[in-house]
């Protein structure tokens, strides 16, 4: 479909072209809100647009000043740092809990496929507020309110279905053969479990695991009602930063973000490539 | 985008159940395994024992879900229609009102509202109950309040009318004689009472108490003893005091005041020989002052004697109520049936509206930008369609705060689009564009944050649209045109369908970029849920706003399950 043949109309070119330029307009839609901020944070000034120094590329219109803000501000690193105490807790217990249900979901013969199925998903599909809502009811209810371990355990379940859906995903490529050719020269369940069937499966359960870190890293409203003043994450403290008044180093932190999830693209795209490889199909 | 499903009956091979099909067709007779016992049993039993693994394996998460999910969304469900807040602090009063009536009760059921309203008030929750049929009538929370604090002069005028008769009424001693009687006691009484206080305080009230009420006693003043037993209750499982060492609280006194006027107590008191019948009698024969609680409680408060805060109260008395559901519709209970709310007060069904049209848009917006992106991705080259998908799945994994902080700053007045708006000369200095925190915000922002969900599956539905269908059409004689809405159109709906489900559900949902850029005129319904937990405390309120919101979200959750496949979602890449 690339090019234009060369019996091609007037009219056909003309439309070739501008097809490709709308196309280009919906790309840039896509990409400059996010590609904006990342000069717009090494802006000299407090200004949240571009200063005619910048503009005129002048090395003085440019600085690190809101990066120093953010790793010298004590409620910027606290936030961090609750971030990083609670997303991987909750990437841990997502991930044992849902890689062992998604070989259960894969067997043969699962009763009630459909309904568990369903349930395991809803977390992604009820909107947060919801979620948000009834957990603040409910931990209340049980003293789990404002409480680090309340946050990590509402964190795993709407870390789950992600991990269910890249699990099941990778497994369905999964040889049974392996598991009993395996057993069949010896090994107990637990063995064949860790020596055969997980290093196969791997690439799926790292890439489910990056989406329910980054699912907890980046959630905002469950935390802002479940958790307490000593639960801040970044998000949260973002989401402060905006409602109320913003300061230049969100920018910052937005800049940082970005590049994290750069990197993060960059791991999964790897982990396709290798898990398509290791199910034998040619790399897309 | 996953590959096939894979349902039972797809994997072929020697699975229990095709060899039970074997089985069931085998004709000889009984064909036997290994050890002696018919295959079919014992395929039966493997079959069974798959199962059982597949479940066990499940069930930790199962189980997990369901407590810190699942449970709590039921909880939710629960609030939005229960009420038990007025049955629990005015027990008595409830009771004794006569539903069928609309006019200001009589002098009974003033005396019960005395009793139940003195013990809320200890217990500090008179003002949640008057915080919480504020809702419905706005002024009840300062009659509860204001009348919470004058309480005690009430039994303090007949306290010191029987302190003044004999010294030993103001004695704890005394009064636990007369009350406690641990060898005729009134259990019923006691247990009745236990669950009043722990209904009312929301704590265990189940520990000893040393103190049983004397059944002797109870038979002649009812509602001295069932006022003195409250008290017992709470003095020693709340305030953690020896009943026997405590002078009872000014209820208790008002309570024997109400016992002493009538005829029954003094027939009774006749024949009356335990612990305090001395007193008691003279108590009876003296001329204690008279208390008509109904002029007591006018006083107070003008509220009381009119027809609005009773005809609250009877029609909030349930222990569960569609109240917050009509609320959540602009409508109200009120004791002539169901009602449409002030105009002033109507804001529920317009931000449903909104919430649906709004979403609708942006739905829209998504297809039409969404679509020609996708027909790019699915017909370029593999190598350049995958560098171009990057630009897909950035904003996709990007931080949603990124992406909305992103546009609150583009968006600003003195910000990037204004200000290269201006540059341009479309607009002028003095004439820039409002374009955030209101709906417009609201609808760019969540278009660029919920494109990505229609791009992907829009792109994996193109991508099995044959190439050559196109080019048969063409070679039929059919222009670019004709093809394109004829052939290739129709072939691509059902990702359009998929796409349109998920990003609708996704956006009435929304919270956190309305709140951020949407102002006041853009918000969502999800914002408004939001403010009744954190600002207004309307919890039931707030409840029944997420149960319709949640009924809607789950019938197009069905949808997109029979028409897409939950489990054939695809995360990114």
């Amino acid at each position: 479909m690339s090019g234009l043949p060369i019996y091609a109309t007037t009219g056909q070119r003309v439309w070739y072209y501008t097809f490709r330029v709308i196309c280009g307009l919906i790309f840039f839609f896509l990409i400059a809100p996010i590609a904006v901020i990342i000069p717009l944070s090494f802006n000299a000034e407090d200004f949240f647009t571009f200063t005619p120094k910048m503009l005129a590329l002048d090395p003085d219109g440019y600085s690190l000043k809101h990066y120093r803000d953010f790793f010298t501000n004590n409620d910027w690193q606290q936030a961090l740092w609750n971030s990083f105490r609670i997303a991987p807790m909750a990437t841990i217990l997502s991930v044992s809990f849902g890689t062992l249900a998604a070989i259960g979901l894969s067997q043969q013969h699962v009763p009630f496929r459909r309904v568990i199925m369903a349930v395991l998903i809803s977390p992604m599909i009820v909107p947060l507020i919801i979620s948000a809502a009834g957990m603040y009811f409910f931990y209340s209810r049980i003293g789990l309110q404002g409480t680090y371990w309340g946050v990590v355990l509402a964190h795993a379940a709407l870390g789950i279905p992600f991990v269910i859906i890249t699990v099941t995903a990778t497994l369905v490529g999964f040889d049974r053969s392996l598991t009993r050719a395996s057993a069949n020269l010896g090994a107990d369940p637990v063995t064949t479990f860790f020596r055969v069937q997980m290093p196969l499966i791997l690439p799926g359960v790292i890439s489910g695991g990056l989406f329910a870190f980054i699912t907890s890293f980046d959630e905002v409203v469950v935390v802002l009602f479940v958790g307490s003043a000593g639960q801040k994450t970044l998000p949260w403290q973002m989401f402060t930063g905006l409602r109320e008044q913003i300061s230049p180093t969100i920018l910052a932190v937005a800049t940082i973000l970005v590049a994290l999830s750069i990197l993060l693209l960059a791991t999964l795209e790897i982990l396709r490539r290798r898990s398509e490889r290791l199910r034998g199909m040619s790399p897309g | 985008m996953t590959d096939a499903a894979t349902g039972p009956d797809q994997i072929t091979g020697a699975t229990p159940d095709n060899a039970l099909r074997t089985a069931d067709r085998a004709e000889a007779g009984p064909v036997l395994s290994a050890d002696g016992t018919p295959l079919k049993t014992s395929l039966n039993r493997a079959l069974r024992r798959e199962k059982m693994r597949a479940l066990l394996l499940v069930s930790p998460l199962l189980i997990f879900i369901l407590v810190t999910f699942i449970a709590p969304i039921a909880d939710m469900l629960f609030r939005s229609v229960e009420n038990r807040i007025v049955a629990d602090t005015l027990p008595q009063t409830v009771a004794g009102l006569d539903q069928s009536s609309l006019e200001v009760p009589g002098e009974p059921t003033f005396e019960d509202l005395y009793f139940d309203l003195f013990l809320a008030a200890e217990a500090k929750k008179h003002t949640q109950l008057g915080t919480r049929l504020n809702y419905e009538s706005a002024g009840v929370s300062s009659l509860f309040r204001s009348s919470g604090r004058r309480l005690d002069d009430i039994g303090e005028e007949t306290q010191d009318a029987l302190e003044d008769l004999d010294e030993s009424w103001g004695e704890a001693g005394f009064w636990y004689g007369l009350m406690n009687n641990a060898d005729d006691s009134d259990d019923a009484l006691l247990k009745s009472e236990r669950a009043r206080v722990k209904a009312l305080t929301a704590e265990p009230t189940g520990g000893d108490i040393a103190f049983a009420p004397s059944a002797e006693i109870a038979q002649i003043l009812p509602r001295t003893t069932r006022a003195y037993t409250a008290w017992a209750v709470y003095i020693a499982l709340i305030d953690d005091d020896v009943v026997a060492e405590e002078e009872p609280w000014e209820a208790v006194y008002a309570a024997l005041g109400v016992d002493l006027e009538r005829d029954a107590t003094l027939e009774a008191l006749a024949t009356y020989a335990g612990p305090g019948a001395d007193q008691l009698r003279a108590a009876a024969e003296a001329d204690l002052p008279s208390v008509d609680y109904r002029a007591a409680f006018v006083e107070m408060d003008d509220g009381w004697g009119e027809t609005e805060v009773w005809n609250t109260l009877r029609t909030y008395s349930s222990e569960y109520t569609i109240g917050y559901f009509l609320n959540a519709i602009d409508l109200q209970l009120t004791p002539n049936g169901i009602e449409k709310r002030p105009d002033r007060e109507s804001i529920y069904l317009m931000l449903f509206q909104r919430t649906l049209v709004m979403s609708l848009i942006i739905t829209i917006s998504c297809i039409i930008l969404g679509y020609p992106i996708a027909w790019l991705l699915a017909n370029l080259p593999m190598r350049s369609a995958n560098l171009l998908m990057i630009l897909v799945l950035l904003p996709f994994w990007t931080s949603l705060l990124v992406r909305t902080s992103a546009w609150k700053i583009l968006l600003q007045q003195q910000g990037v689009i204004n200000d290269l708006l201006v540059w341009i000369g479309i607009v002028s200095n003095t004439g820039r564009l409002v374009l955030i925190n209101n709906q417009t915000g609201t609808i760019i922002a969540m278009t660029h944050i919920l494109l990505p969900f229609m791009i992907l599956p829009l792109y994996s539905v193109m991508k099995t649209i044959p190439v050559t269908y196109v080019r048969a059409a063409k070679s039929l004689g059919a222009t670019d045109w004709t093809a394109f809405w004829r052939v290739y159109f129709p072939n691509s709906v059902p990702g359009i369908g998929a796409g349109s489900i998920l990003v609708f559900i996704l956006s009435i949902g929304y919270y956190i970029t309305p709140e951020l850029v949407g102002g006041t005129s853009g918000v969502f319904i999800s914002n408004r849920i939001a403010y009744h937990i954190s600002s207004s405390l309307n919890w039931g309120l707030a409840a029944a706003l997420g149960t319709i919101l949640l009924a809607a979200v789950l019938m197009l959750y069905y949808t997109y399950d029979r028409m897409v496949g939950i489990d054939n979602v695809k995360l990114g890449g």
